[in-house]
């Protein structure tokens, strides 16, 4: 505090370094930012690192123990595939759901409570009344029942669920939205006649995206959340292809001879949330001021 | 004042309760129409099979099942069903209605969902006061630190690692099946599912109870030398509760979700059971019966919830 104070002329800062300031002095977050990263270029490269495919059948090495010796790291499963490949892939899908379905809800969500916010009145009550209707809906069965009936798509259910959850997003974008219209740069736009969607795009949305990112971490540990419940199910990612879910739900099958199965897949999903999680909760304290104080 | 003048008090909260009411009776009908529609929309019909049917059995089919009337007409004859309580023949299992397949698993499924949510309700409240009894000190970064990890950790993860830890390795609970029906049964099937739920609600209950710690009310009743416990029973936990009730909604959609997994982990024969059974079946009329069925149920309690917390906040009681 008092160095700040001594030198002469400080630079600007901006929220955004404010917010890598007190980011950066939160351990919990970092060490997940890192784990993440580290998860993320492990997901990416790591089945390079190994010789085995996620579909190739080792007819030697059937429900091997995760084992040095024979190459498979995390054992292998009961049709002899690599365990260690197939939890990577496994990431791969979870880490892109994340990635493509919050993408999904934000591009609706903020579209949308942008609108509603910045036009107010009675569209404004209109389309939240909408908001409302459709958050009383039960998603998670919907989903399935969306499964069911157009089939097990992948790209289905990457937009299927990222067009379910931009509900809250849509909420939160709209009551800052609400705020913001008011602003005296707004008004300016205003008389200097800019038209409608050019204010909402230059002026409301850039001013909100603070409050959007820190939604957007919490909503990937959601999506990635959904699409292992449906791939756990059986609705989800088909085989031979795999995905976390997927790899738990044949864990949780062979529980009693095969464990492994089961707990590489089940900490690498865990982690993943965790680390969001921790994210999220970090860039709230980071970005959002009302929570500074406790 | 005339004298017979409704008194103001109970009309406010009458009035609250039909603009639920009101907001509740749409949610439903989307409800319906949606899960009605995506199912015609749907490529491939109920009576695909392997061999193909000759036209006329299938004619005959779809006019038994009234496939072959105008949506619309199919729509108020489904609506006009339901509302007797008839969500029509399962597709799969021939022999029963979808009616008695729902009257078969939910009270199971009733008996697990409850108990978890009575389970949640007490650990996360009572952790959650304690951490913010604790505020920023060891006991408090523990108890949220395991909050955090209870988040993190879905249920049907948490289900099978119980399962592995309790019944497996130290074999102190059964695996699965609900057996003679003995509480024993359900110990794993309620804990996987009650604790991502006492995770949330143990958050909420500190967030809130910090703020409600640090209004003037309680610096008056600690004032008056009134013990910890008695300020923290008498006067602050009602306030600090409201958060809690208004999430008790999303967690009992949670707990529901959740018992879809749980069921299926441990094999319990639930609502929740029948409903995999027949999304992985294509039975279309029991995935649409259970949809709606469990839909309306969260519609409905999430309409009551509203109404306790009408009940409880004061600001909306007095205006």
């Amino acid at each position: 505090m008092s160095a700040a104070a001594d030198s002469v002329a400080p630079r600007s800062r901006s929220l955004w370094s404010d917010a890598w300031v007190v980011l950066r002095r939160n351990r919990a977050a970092m060490t997940a930012l890192c784990l993440l990263a580290g998860m993320t270029l492990l997901v990416l490269v790591g089945p390079f690192l190994s010789p085995f495919t996620y579909d190739g059948t080792d007819w030697d090495q059937v429900s091997s123990p995760p084992s040095l010796a024979n190459g498979h790291w995390f054992g292998t499963d009961g049709l002899g595939r690599d365990l260690f490949v197939r939890t990577l892939y496994g990431g791969r899908i979870s880490l892109l759901v994340g990635a493509v379905a919050t993408a999904v809800s934000l591009l609706i969500g903020i579209t949308y409570g942008a609108v509603a916010g910045y036009v107010g009145g009675r569209t404004d009550q209109f389309m939240m009344r909408i908001v409302d209707i459709l958050y009383a809906l039960p998603f998670m069965f919907l989903v399935i029942l969306l499964m069911v009936l157009f089939g097990r798509n992948i790209v289905l259910i990457f937009f299927a669920i990222g067009a379910i959850n931009w509900l809250d997003m849509a909420r939160i974008v709209r009551g800052q939205a609400l705020t913001l219209r008011g602003k005296e740069y707004v008004e300016a736009a205003r008389a200097g006649g800019v038209r409608g969607g050019r204010i909402i795009r230059r002026h409301i949305v850039p001013n909100l995206l603070g409050v959007v990112i820190v939604y957007a971490t919490l909503t990937v540990p959601q999506v990635i959340l959904v699409e292992s419940f449906l791939s756990f199910l059986g609705l989800g990612v088909q085989e031979p292809m795999t995905s976390w879910g997927a790899l738990v739900n044949e864990g949780a099958q062979e529980l009693e001879n095969a464990p492994w199965m089961l707990l590489f897949p089940a900490v690498s999903l865990a982690m993943t949330l965790f680390c969001f999680n921790f994210i999220g909760d970090g860039l709230r304290d980071a970005l959002d001021p009302r929570d500074r104080s406790a | 004042m005339p004298r017979d003048a409704p008194d103001p008090q109970n009309r406010r909260v009458l009035r609250f309760a039909i603009q639920r009411l009101l907001g509740a009776i749409p949610t439903l009908l989307v409800l319906i129409a949606l899960a009605f529609f995506l199912i015609r929309l749907a490529p491939g019909g109920p009576f695909d099979t392997e061999k193909t049917l000759p036209p006329e059995i299938e004619a005959n089919l779809r006019a038994a099942y009234n496939l072959d009337e105008p949506l619309p007409m199919q729509l108020g004859r489904y609506l006009w069903n339901l509302a007797q309580g008839d969500f029509g023949p399962s597709f799969q299992y021939r022999d029963f209605t979808v009616t008695e397949l729902i009257a078969t698993g939910f009270p199971v499924s009733l008996r697990l969902g409850s108990l978890a949510m009575l389970l949640a309700l007490a650990l996360g409240i009572s952790a959650g006061t304690l951490a913010a009894l604790r505020q920023n000190r060891p006991a408090d970064y523990a108890l949220m630190g395991a909050a955090m990890t209870g988040i993190s950790i879905p249920n049907f993860v948490l289900a099978p690692l119980l399962v592995l830890v309790f019944a497996v390795w130290l074999g102190w609970l059964p695996a699965g099946g609900l057996g003679d029906g003995s509480l024993r049964y359900v110990v794993l099937p309620v804990i996987a599912l009650a604790l991502p739920q006492v995770a949330y609600i143990a958050r909420l209950t500190r967030g809130s109870m910090i703020e409600v710690l640090r209004s003037p009310f309680i610096r008056t009743a600690r004032a008056q030398g009134l013990p910890t416990r008695t300020v923290i029973l008498r006067h602050a936990l009602k306030p600090a509760l409201l958060p809690v009730v208004s999430y008790l909604g999303p967690a009992l959609a949670a707990i529901i979700t959740g018992s879809v997994v749980v069921e299926q982990i441990f094999g319990v024969p639930g609502l929740g059971r029948f409903f995999v059974q027949g999304a992985l079946n294509r039975d279309y009329t029991l995935v649409m019966g259970v949809v709606v069925f469990y839909g309306s149920l969260i519609i409905a309690l999430n309409f009551l919830v509203d109404l306790v917390y009408g009940w409880l906040d004061p600001r909306l009681r007095h205006g």
